[in-house]
């Protein structure tokens, strides 16, 4: 025991920095948070409020590490003291850590207007519980720096997502959660095997180490082909055509809370693997596959906007406003180039706010007017003129209308395809965002600004039109921030540049994990 | 199922193998074992319980309910993770303290909570899963994990 | 070695995706499990394949002994069983439950969530 080893070599032996903790504490505080509330599971009264205060304490940390990682760069921490590839890296860069704050903002609002959504049988089913492991699912994903430490984080979201969804066990929610879950256990079951190819072809796992290995192998190895698996892989769980049907098939059955989160998290966790896998570790293999990866995200695009049109139920007309976003991502990733994966990124962030936020909508719409459909919806606008009119500045978000969010992004998306000639791919974005135009518009037109449709739905007027603040703060707050962002994109518009970068040239990435150059 | 030889068998049965399964806990320490397989063992004790004498009796013997055993687990194990905060040392690494009690040298590790931890998330999420399966269809009072 | 072990996954993988592609649900979750069990040994073959020697260290020593297995596949199939079994045991509970709410085990005839002749939206007011 007390033999004098060189543990230099394989530990590290410095205190790391306590800011460096913050890469780790958002996760921790998740998981642990999960297992206090699993604990107290009888008093959900406490739910809520713990649930809710932890939330934002998590916004606090992300934006801790947002700022950490502006001014200092990626941050690293590797688990029990191994050097890397050896230890399990968690490193934040730029994109990683504005995606965990996005996240956590919008798990905030929904978590607050899940007060007034989740009933208490809801909250006995463990609504709060999973929404905390949910959220470690979602944060582990976006900050780790190891390439099977991701696949397990999937795994995590994947199975508290599974408990979210048939919260309540309605027929329906059970028809929704098999589709849902046999299918995206299959897809990250892809995810698994690309996995396993990878470790076959580096024998490391850790991303830095992989981005720095893999300009050496590329003669060699079949790098193109597990490109491909990696790109399948993560279109599945992101929902892009043609492996988009598992969403549009379960994502209108649970309560609309947890809608709200699926819709602005799940997906887009898929789409930030596929960017960091794509742009960061395999960009010369991405190339190669850009035509596929740009066809499928015009299709998508499309499928998206038409599926959209032919919607009568308002949830399930907006997961398909979903999968047209995700097309717009991908469009991004096809292109590749640093203009399209800022572009991409934005996206990104817009589309976590805004739809979540519209499925709140849809739920307060389903509140207020007494159904889904838009053949029995009308006269909102008279019953909540304020929800309404947060309503509309949400929907010429989503369309991508000016002065709003939507707007930068799908601007940034079609000057880089209109700059490397992809003139199709342009067009694409248009068209979609011209049909979902005409979608939401349609909504607006339907549901709020026509009269009352004369054989009132029964139980004549649920819900007074009193504004209730579980409803009212977390709707407000993320249309602020649509607005917001919509109308000053410069500082976001810079961040993402910086990330954009960042993922095309990892060299800082890499520093951070190998600090010195390292071994080997 | 419940045959008499079955529900003769079964409280010796199980509380072997619980207690085989705390051996499995601690020995995999250094040699084959650990918390995942000892706590598959202690969720099949009780499973073969639930079989012999119902879900029911299973829930009383426990105490408390499966996945606020689980969620205890997962507690120690994410506190015997960030321990490591206090010391200076980065997240997850392994934390020795060597107490003699009667004279002898006990090695106690955070390695050795965090296992305890993932114990207890397996008995409490198999267990909880398992006694839904055996529920009588019908009295789902509370079944799902 | 490793040869043989690639074709031995080509079979597994073949049986998984057959069964996947059943309507039957009880047939989907035996392809899943099938798959799963294919993956774990194309992961195992991707840490190179050696005889004899487990990756512990003997009592005694600071190292492994030479010639001993790649023990970091090992972890990562056991994550990986983990991660899978508990899903079984989530989706055997979740068909079980969906042959009891809906009657049928047969995909095609599970159109609650989606149902067949759904009402398109109005054109106009």
């Amino acid at each position: 025991m007390a033999a004098p080893i060189d543990l230099s070599a394989a530990l590290i032996l410095s205190a790391p920095p306590l800011a460096d903790w913050l890469v780790v504490l958002p996760v921790a505080l998740m998981i642990g948070l999960g297992a206090v509330l699993m604990m107290v599971r009888k008093s959900v009264r406490l739910h809520g409020g713990i649930a809710i205060a932890g939330l934002a304490l998590l916004v606090i940390l992300d934006a801790g590490l947002l700022w950490r990682v502006w001014t200092h760069g990626p941050v690293t921490m590797v688990m029990g003291r191994w050097l890397p590839p050896f230890g399990i890296a968690f490193t934040a860069d730029l994109f990683g850590a504005v995606m965990a704050l996005a996240a956590a903002i919008v798990a905030l609002a929904a978590g607050i207007f899940a007060l007034s959504d989740i009933d208490a049988s809801g909250r006995r089913y463990g609504f709060y519980p999973f929404l905390m492991l949910l959220m470690a699912g979602v944060t582990g994903a976006f900050l780790t720096g190891d390439i099977f430490n991701l696949y397990v984080w999937f795994e995590v979201l994947l199975i508290s997502s599974f408990g979210l969804l048939i919260l309540g066990s309605e027929p329906e929610q059970i028809d929704g959660a098999l589709k849902y879950a046999v299918l995206n256990l299959i897809g990250t079951t892809l995810f698994l095997i690309a996995v396993g190819y990878l470790y076959a072809i580096f024998g490391t796992l850790n991303m830095a180490d992989i981005a720095r290995k893999a300009a050496g192998l590329r003669e060699t190895a079949p790098l193109t082909t597990l490109t491909a698996l990696f790109i399948l892989a993560f279109a599945m769980k992101a929902a892009a055509f043609p492996v988009n049907f598992w969403l549009p098939a379960s994502y209108h059955t649970p309560r609309v809370t947890v809608s709200a989160l699926f819709g602005g998290l799940l997906t887009k966790v898929g789409i930030y693997s596929l960017i960091r896998v794509t742009i960061m570790l395999f960009p010369v293999e991405r190339e190669a596959l850009s035509l596929i990866v740009a066809l499928s995200a015009a299709l998508t695009m499309l499928v998206g906007a038409l599926g959209a049109l032919a919607q009568n139920d308002i949830r399930r007309l907006v997961g398909y406003v979903v999968i047209a976003g995700i097309g717009n991502m991908m469009a991004g990733v096809a292109i590749g180039t640093p203009a399209a994966v800022s572009g991409a990124i934005l996206y990104a962030l817009h589309s976590v706010v805004t739809m979540t936020a519209l499925y709140l909508v849809a739920g307060e719409v389903g509140r207020l007017g007494g159904t889904w459909a838009l053949s029995g919806l009308g006269g909102l606008y008279r019953k909540a003129p304020w929800f309404s009119g947060a309503a509309f500045l949400l929907f010429l978000a989503a369309s991508g209308l000016p002065p709003l969010s939507g707007l930068w992004p799908k601007v940034a998306l079609l000057k880089a395809s209109l700059d490397i000639g992809a003139w199709w791919l342009a067009a694409a974005i248009l068209v979609s965002a011209f049909l979902i135009t005409l979608a939401l518009a349609r909504v607006f037109l339907l549901a709020f600004w026509r009269p009352q449709p004369e054989p009132v739905p029964e139980a004549a007027a649920p819900g007074g039109s009193a504004v209730d603040w579980r409803i009212a703060l977390p709707l407000g707050c993320l249309t602020g921030l649509v607005v917001l962002f919509g109308l000053l994109p410069e500082p976001l518009l810079g961040l993402a540049q910086t990330a954009a970068e960042g993922l095309g040239e990892p060299a800082a990435y890499i520093q951070s994990v190998f600090p010195g150059g390292a071994a080997r | 199922m419940n045959t008499l030889i079955l529900r003769t068998v079964a409280p010796s049965l199980t509380a072997l193998m619980l207690l085989f399964s705390v051996f499995v806990l601690l020995r995999g320490h250094n040699e084959p074992g650990g918390g995942f397989i000892g706590g598959l063992i202690a969720a099949s004790a009780l499973a073969i319980y639930g079989i012999a004498f119902g879900v029911p009796s299973v829930r009383r013997a426990i105490r408390f309910h499966p996945m606020a055993i689980a969620g205890f687990g997962l507690l120690l194990a994410t506190l015997s993770g960030l321990l490591s905060i206090v010391l200076g040392v980065p997240f997850m690494t392994g934390l020795w303290i060597y107490p003699v009690i009667f004279e002898v040298e006990l090695p106690l590790s955070t390695v050795m909570s965090f296992d305890i931890g993932v114990y207890l998330v397996v008995v409490g999420a198999i267990t909880s899963i398992a006694l839904a399966l055996e529920q009588e269809p019908g009295s789902d009072a509370e079944g799902e994990n | 070695m490793e040869a043989l072990f690639s074709i031995l996954i080509g079979l597994f993988f073949t049986g998984a995706i057959y069964l996947v592609l059943s309507k039957s649900t009880v047939r989907i979750l035996l392809g899943v499990v099938l798959l799963g069990n294919a993956v774990n040994l194309l992961l195992f073959t991707a840490g190179r394949l050696t005889r004899e020697v487990p990756p512990i260290i003997p009592a005694g020593m600071d190292t492994l002994s030479p010639g001993a297995a790649n023990p970091l596949p090992q972890a990562l199939i056991l994550t990986a069983i983990v991660i899978s079994f508990s899903f079984f045991a989530f989706l055997l509970v979740l068909t079980y439950r969906a042959y009891q709410e809906l009657g049928t085990d047969d995909t095609d005839e599970m159109r609650l969530a989606e149902p067949r002749n759904e009402q398109l939206p109005p054109v106009g007011y």
